[in-house]
């Protein structure tokens, strides 16, 4: 009985000292870098700095194979942190991922310019441009998104955009600075709904 | 050694332990939906497998046969193939960071895997000798990843196929593991051991 207690518990012990000593030998040293990196991104998953989330592309920054300047939804701020932590010269946003988008903008038809070819009430995914053929067309800035769709097909490069002014309506109180990160990066999700909630609330007006 | 070509090709073909022995279904039915994940899969599995039928051999003729705890078989064996699935691990995580992103949860699933605990405890039924268990073992693994690596090119195929409502996913898999076994029931009588 005793040397049946014995024998188990020696080979238990021998056993545990063999993983023991290999969970020092064959330790794999995770990136601390990738973290902080990690923690930095907004984690919105969007995919637009071309990695499939926030992780890889945290990975691929710390690798050196993917630039800082790629995250639209982190925008200035972000990039602004990532060259703190990194030690890197902070740069413009790369516009090929997308750009951020700080404050809303809405579309303005240069009536002057305007030959009327419709083109651009085409576009309008929300059909916030009035105008027929060869007559003025013009935007209903309440129904406008600010998607730009209309830029593009424009002939005559008439349309422009405009941010919208703060209005007593608009404007609140900035969010105070927080100290934690968790919470700012909560806190930034929540501004960015807000804002889209104001934006609606604008054009519901 | 002839004797060890015998053992081989009755592991391998013969006494197959998925399709004959019926052991380790669970990663065959489990592991086999894409070839490269059942290639890696047989890989651990042909290591785990061959090192764990050594150390049980070791445990048991020098550490339980002399004591006479034989009784204690079952319960060291699993504590040895835990270990040696663990320490696989470990080695796999730091050499081949690749191979543990494809083999990811499946390689605890060793442990599990009832055909290394049968090999082990099968060696000591046959009475198999150091060089006669790991050959043993080795021939058990290649045969459970020549089976696995068949299944998984079979089901490839399946996924592709035009199957009836009610026979797709597992009741196909299932159905081609049976033809599988019967046509492997056609070795028998090849070797007799």
């Amino acid at each position: 009985m005793l040397a049946a207690i014995l024998a188990l518990a020696g080979l238990a012990l021998a056993f545990g000292l063999l993983l023991g000593y290999a969970s020092i030998r064959f330790k794999v040293e995770g990136d601390p870098v990738v973290d902080q990196i990690d923690a930095i991104l907004p984690q919105t998953q969007c995919g637009q700095c071309g990695y499939p989330g926030c992780r890889p592309y945290a990975q691929a920054i710390a690798a050196g194979e993917a630039d800082i300047n790629q995250c639209p939804p982190g925008g200035e701020q972000t990039i602004q942190q990532l060259a703190d932590l990194l030690g890197r010269e902070p740069k413009p946003l790369n516009p090929e991922h997308g750009e951020e988008e700080e404050t809303p903008e809405v579309a303005i038809i240069d009536e002057n310019i305007c030959i009327g070819c419709t083109l651009c009430v085409q576009a309008c995914p929300v059909d916030a441009i009035v105008g027929a053929a060869k007559q003025m067309h013009t935007v209903i800035e309440a129904e406008c998104t600010g998607c730009e769709l209309c830029i593009e097909p424009c002939p005559v490069d008439c349309i422009y955009m405009v941010p919208v002014p703060d209005t007593p309506q608009t404007w609140r109180w900035p969010f105070p600075e927080l100290y934690s990160e968790d919470a700012r990066r909560g806190l930034a999700q929540v501004e960015r709904e807000e804002a889209d909630e104001a934006t609606e609330a604008t054009h519901d007006r | 050694m002839s004797e060890y070509l015998l053992i081989l090709v009755s592991t391998i073909l013969v006494n197959n332990f998925v399709l004959v022995k019926f052991l380790g279904l669970c990663p065959f039915m489990g592991v086999s939906r894409k070839l490269e994940t059942a290639t890696g899969m047989g890989l651990a599995t042909t290591f785990v497998l061959t090192l764990s039928a050594i150390c049980s051999y070791l445990v048991n003729e020098y550490l339980l046969a002399p004591l006479g705890l034989e009784y204690l078989r079952t319960i060291a064996f699993i504590l040895v193939i835990a270990v040696v699935v663990q320490f696989t691990e470990m080695v796999v995580q730091k050499t081949s960071p690749l191979l543990y992103q494809v083999l990811g949860i499946f390689l605890p699933l060793i442990t599990t895997n009832c055909a290394v605990l049968g090999v082990a405890l099968l060696n000591v039924k046959e009475a198999h000798g150091f060089l006669e268990s790991a050959v043993y073992g080795f021939g058990a693994a290649v045969g459970f990843s020549l089976v696995l690596i068949l299944f998984a090119a079979i089901r490839e195929r399946i996924a592709a196929a035009d199957v009836p409502v009610p026979f797709q996913g597992a009741a196909v898999g299932l159905v081609t593991a049976g033809l599988m076994s019967l046509a492997f029931m056609g070795f028998s009588g090849l070797v007799r051991l």
